[in-house]
């Protein structure tokens, strides 16, 4: 039947997708804090993105130790934020920082995202014995103090950004599995869940089709959240030493770098600081936004 | 205050006019449009509508506490003859609470869960009258002990989780009678109830209302309650009064069309699914903001006119009739309706017939073991414990035969139809479906025919459907996995057909379940189960959360579906009326027990199992002409943890003989071939029980009844 095909659109369209992007984004609209947050990120982005285009100079390159912002070099141009102790320029450092936080903080925060949504829709699925041991081991995690366990972590497999995902990973998960199974407990017991079992549905198709997606409102706001928190630990680790191997520039790396001369060059620290603070300010402000926005409707 | 000098003998209270609206980002909502009413002292009224008419707010209203975002537009409020508008906050408070009480819906959450009963009943004399402490402990026990609870000191002490829901419910009256309000106002009191329980609520609040010469106004969806509370009635639509009157002559000679909807969605007494079809208003109630000119009944109404009902406001109109001066009606054409046509336009069905067997339950039961892992349970060694959710469950089921099970909540209904869907294994007996014992095999090892041909249909419509998944996908998925069709092509054309069975419209096919309402989702949760031409389809409490007009379409809908399928359907539901109008056959289960079983005429009249007696009496029926014994049981429904030891039913029952009925478990007595009570009051003296539901021969006009007092 030909107009079959026509009444019903056989799946919706990448077009369509867009679209429901667009009306979720006119609906943080209407929340200040939202617009805030999302501009926030979305300069940050745009700032790493066209990181080559808009770096003024080299940021590994050594050319005038301890300029003052606004310093004009010799060979051209200015140092807007000043250089540091080895004469590496400031802004041009924040600016490839910047990739260096929005690569492996969202790379990360997926990455716990993946784990600890599987963990929990396993253990709030399941219960039983599922639930015992996921809780357990989720509970020996988090007793843990979290810098120390990303110390414990870093120092015994070396720091490197894939040993950072790992480390957040592993210590974000079961915070992550926590919530989802709350959330899985109560969806559970709804009665598309019951349908779908008594039509002999598989347990993955269950947990991935009928339940994980209508989780996805305040696993959303969870997640802006945790982003923040995410580049917070990039940057202490970074601070502590346990981050990007130097000279690759890193927000928490040139804090650390810099700190010993904060009195006396205070402009070394605080741009970076400026820096990682916005970007979280950011996340949050977002996390703000769409948590409002998801309670009024 | 003057009041209090010279007694107030006006109206209790005076409504005109009313205009409310709530305004919301998509701008001003009209809830109430044109709304008045007059209550004299010791008055009761009754508001009725479906929801979404603007019941609720006309309560808030009064009180004029309309949260932040509505207001009253137009029109007045006078409790005893004072504007509330025009009064301050403060007498606001002095009048909330102590002039005026309300009751609500959901007792838990009425009462604050962390103080006890008795602190909560304590602060209200003490703070509307200034009571001492001692004052108000003997008031409020006086009070507890007027609502019929028993042991009044005991519930003091107990907090509101103690006690159950009745006993709560009663402890909220029990509060809003304390200050001795002169205007109570009920919305839904009963509506979170089991029918016998409610049946008792209802009674006490006759009863009180007289004694303490309360007025009420009585908010409900279900015209059988407001027979036996109200003295009149205001049947509302979107936003206004449709038509008001006294009870008698609105029960007896309904003028609007709406009103006539109403009660032809009842299962009265006389209707019969297959004689006498319910009839559904078809449309849906249209939304404050989207309201029709004119008559906003008018686009569901079978008498609309096009010029006269669809030109200006209608105005409400007198029917003079000579019992009932105050009956009005909105409706420009009432006089010229023919109203004996409009009870019996509906038309009659065939019967299905019954073929042959098709599920056959055999001594099916059904335990959980719940541990006790207490030190106290492990010294007696009564570490595990059984519930009895099932025992002994026996019936045959033939095609095209409808079989109802019919209980209050904790009866054990809804665990055997997770046996049955195979969500939950059988402890013991067997469930025999096409040859084969389904009874211990879970979902996962079934095959798809089995599953196919057993399906479903959920009682909430918010949580039956996805909320992710577009409606044709849903529908699709179950085509597939059921094997009835594989080609995608194929599975589109059987999504459409369905969707035309259910009769919606085919582009819901590829919308989201929130852009439905509750009776479209229950549709497509309908349209679900026969996808995979089920032989059987066992329905939990399908009607139950929808309103009136929409359960009756639903109804209507389901059994024209399955007789045109010739599909076996189990009707699971606390709702007897739905349940003489829908079943074939009856089986009656208390506490995990079946009391009574047979055909539903036999079931209906007697002989009667006490409890089936007590259960019909409980039914609130919209009939004037039907007259009821009333028997309220007393006392709860035991914990299935600790059932009596006999007859489950020996605690609460009116019929009880002795001490056999606490210490053996009746038998089964036969009346007639497939007609079973368990009961040990003797086949014969059963017989000579009175019927409980008397229908007076059909009236054939205003003269018959008695004048009104």
């Amino acid at each position: 039947m030909t107009d079959i095909a026509q009444t019903v659109s056989p799946a919706p369209t990448p077009g369509a997708a867009f679209m429901r992007a667009l009306k979720s984004f006119a609906l943080l609209r209407e929340s200040t804090p939202g617009m805030v947050g999302a501009a926030l990120v979305l300069f940050w982005v745009i700032v790493a993105i066209l990181a080559p285009l808009i770096a003024p100079f080299d940021p590994l390159a050594s050319l005038q130790p301890m300029a003052k912002p606004g310093t004009v070099y010799a060979q051209g141009g200015t140092f807007w934020l000043g250089t540091d102790h080895l004469g590496r320029d400031i802004l041009s450092r924040i600016i490839y920082g910047s990739q260096t936080v929005l690569f492996y903080a969202p790379l990360a925060t997926l990455c716990a995202y993946t784990l600890g949504i599987m963990m929990g829709l396993a253990a709030g699925y399941h219960l039983g014995w599922w639930d015992i041991v996921l809780s357990r081991i989720s509970d020996i995690i988090l007793s843990f103090p979290v810098l120390v366990l990303y110390i414990i972590i870093i120092a015994t497999i070396g720091s490197s950004g894939i040993n950072i995902i790992i480390a957040i990973t592993f210590a974000s998960a079961p915070g992550i599995m926590r919530i989802v199974r709350g959330l899985v407990l109560d969806l559970r017991n709804r009665d598309y869940v019951a349908a779908a079992q008594t039509r002999g549905e598989s347990a993955m198709y269950i947990m991935l089709v009928e339940i994980l997606p209508n989780a996805r409102g305040p696993l959303i706001v969870d997640a802006c959240l945790r982003l923040g928190y995410v580049i917070i630990t990039i940057g202490v680790l970074g601070f502590l030493g346990l981050g990007l191997p130097p000279p690759d520039p890193d927000w928490g790396g040139m804090i650390n770098e810099t700190r010993k001369m904060a009195m006396i060059f205070p402009h070394m620290t605080i741009f970076p600081c400026i820096a990682i603070s916005s970007l979280i300010l950011g996340f949050n402000l977002l996390a703000d936004g769409l948590r409002e926005v998801s309670l009024r409707d | 205050m003057p009041d209090s000098v010279t007694p107030y003998d006006g109206p209790v209270l005076e409504i005109e006019d009313l205009c409310l609206s709530y305004y919301t980002r998509a701008g001003e909502i009209p809830a109430v449009v044109d709304f008045s009413a007059t209550l004299a002292a010791g008055e009761s009224i009754g508001l009725v509508g479906e929801s979404g008419c603007g019941k609720s707010t006309v309560a808030m209203a009064i009180m004029r506490y309309m949260g932040n975002n509505g207001d009253i537009v137009g029109g007045t409020v006078k409790f005893k003859g004072r504007d509330m508008a025009t009064l301050s906050d403060e007498e606001l408070r002095q009048i909330r609470g102590a002039e005026i009480a309300m009751i609500y819906q959901e007792p838990m959450a009425a009462l604050n869960p962390s103080l006890t009963i008795g602190s909560q009943l304590m602060e209200v004399p003490m703070t509307h009258d200034g009571a001492t402490q001692d004052e108000a402990f003997k008031r409020a026990v006086k009070m507890l002990s007027d609502v019929h609870l028993p042991d009044p000191e005991r519930v003091m002490e107990a907090y509101p989780h103690q006690i159950s829901g009745g006993q709560q419910q009663r402890v909220v009256i029990a509060m809003a009678l304390l200050s001795s309000p002169s205007l109570l106002l009920l919305d839904e009191p009963t509506t979170a109830l089991d029918v016998t329980v409610e049946a008792g609520i209802v009674e006490l609040i006759a009863e009180l209302s007289k004694k303490f010469n309360t007025s009420l106004l009585y908010i409900s969806h279900n015209l059988g309650l407001m027979l036996e509370v109200c003295d009149r009635i205001c049947v509302m639509y979107s936003g206004e009064v449709v038509e008001e009157g006294h009870i008698d002559s609105i029960f007896s000679w309904p003028k609007h069309p709406y009103t006539h909807g109403l009660f032809g969605c009842i299962p009265l007494p006389h209707a019969d699914k297959n004689a006498r079809p319910l009839m559904a208003i078809r449309g849906q109630l249209p939304l404050p903001h989207e309201r029709p000119t004119g008559c906003y009944f008018g686009p569901r109404c079978d008498f609309f006119e096009a010029g006269t009902c669809d030109e200006k406001l209608v105005k409400m109109s007198e029917v003079h009739t000579d019992d009932d001066p105050a009956h009005r009606v909105r409706c420009q054409l009432w006089n010229s309706l023919d109203h004996d046509a409009l009870v019996s336009m509906s038309e009659a069905k065939p019967p299905a017939e019954i073929g042959e067997t098709v599920l056959e339950v055999d001594g099916m039961q059904k335990y959980y073991e719940v541990r006790d892992t207490s030190m106290a349970a492990m010294i007696s060694g009564e570490g595990v414990r059984q519930v009895k959710a099932n025992e002994e469950i026996s019936f045959r089921a033939g095609r095209g035969e409808t079989i109802a099970i019919v209980g209050e909540s904790g009866c054990g209904k809804s665990t055997f139809a997770k046996v049955l869907m195979g969500l939950e294994q059988a402890t013991d007996g067997e469930v025999r479906m096409g040859g084969v014992n389904i009874g211990d095999l879970s979902v996962k090892d079934r095959t798809a025919k089995q599953l196919g041909s057993l399906q479903m249909v959920f009682q909430n419509p918010n949580d039956t459907l996805n909320p992710s998944i577009t409606i044709g996908a849903q529908i699709g998925r179950v085509i597939k996995k059921f094997g009835v069709e594989s080609d995608p092509v194929k599975i589109q054309e059987r999504v459409l057909h369905l969707l035309d069975m259910v009769k919606l419209p085919r582009d819901f096919a590829i919308r989201k379940p929130r852009q439905l309402s509750g009776g479209q989702k229950q549709r497509i949760g309908i349209a679900r189960a026969f996808a995979g031409n089920p032989a059987m389809v066992i329905a939990d409490e399908p009607i139950s959360a929808l309103d009136v007009s929409v359960a009756a379409a639903v109804t209507e809908l389901l059994t024209d579906i399955q007789r045109d399928n010739q599909t076996t359907l189990l009707f699971i539901s606390h709702d007897l009326s739905a349940v003489r109008y829908l079943a074939d056959r009856v089986i009656v289960m208390y506490l995990g027990l079946v009391v009574e079983r047979g055909t539903t005429d036999e079931v209906f009249s007697p002989p009667y199992h006490p409890y089936t007696e007590a259960l019909l009496s409980a039914v609130p029926i919209a009939d004037p002409e039907v007259s009821k014994r009333r028997i309220v049981l007393e006392g709860n429904l035991p914990s299935a943890l600790n059932p009596p030891k006999g007859c489950p039913f020996s605690t609460r029952c009116h019929r009880r003989i002795g001490e056999i009925c606490d210490n053996e478990p009746p038998p089964v007595q036969f009346n007639a071939d497939r007609h079973g009570i368990a009961c040990h009051i003797p086949m014969e003296e059963l017989c000579e029980v009175e019927p409980v539901i008397k229908v007076a021969e059909k009236h054939s006009g205003p003269e018959d009844i008695a004048p009104v007092a």
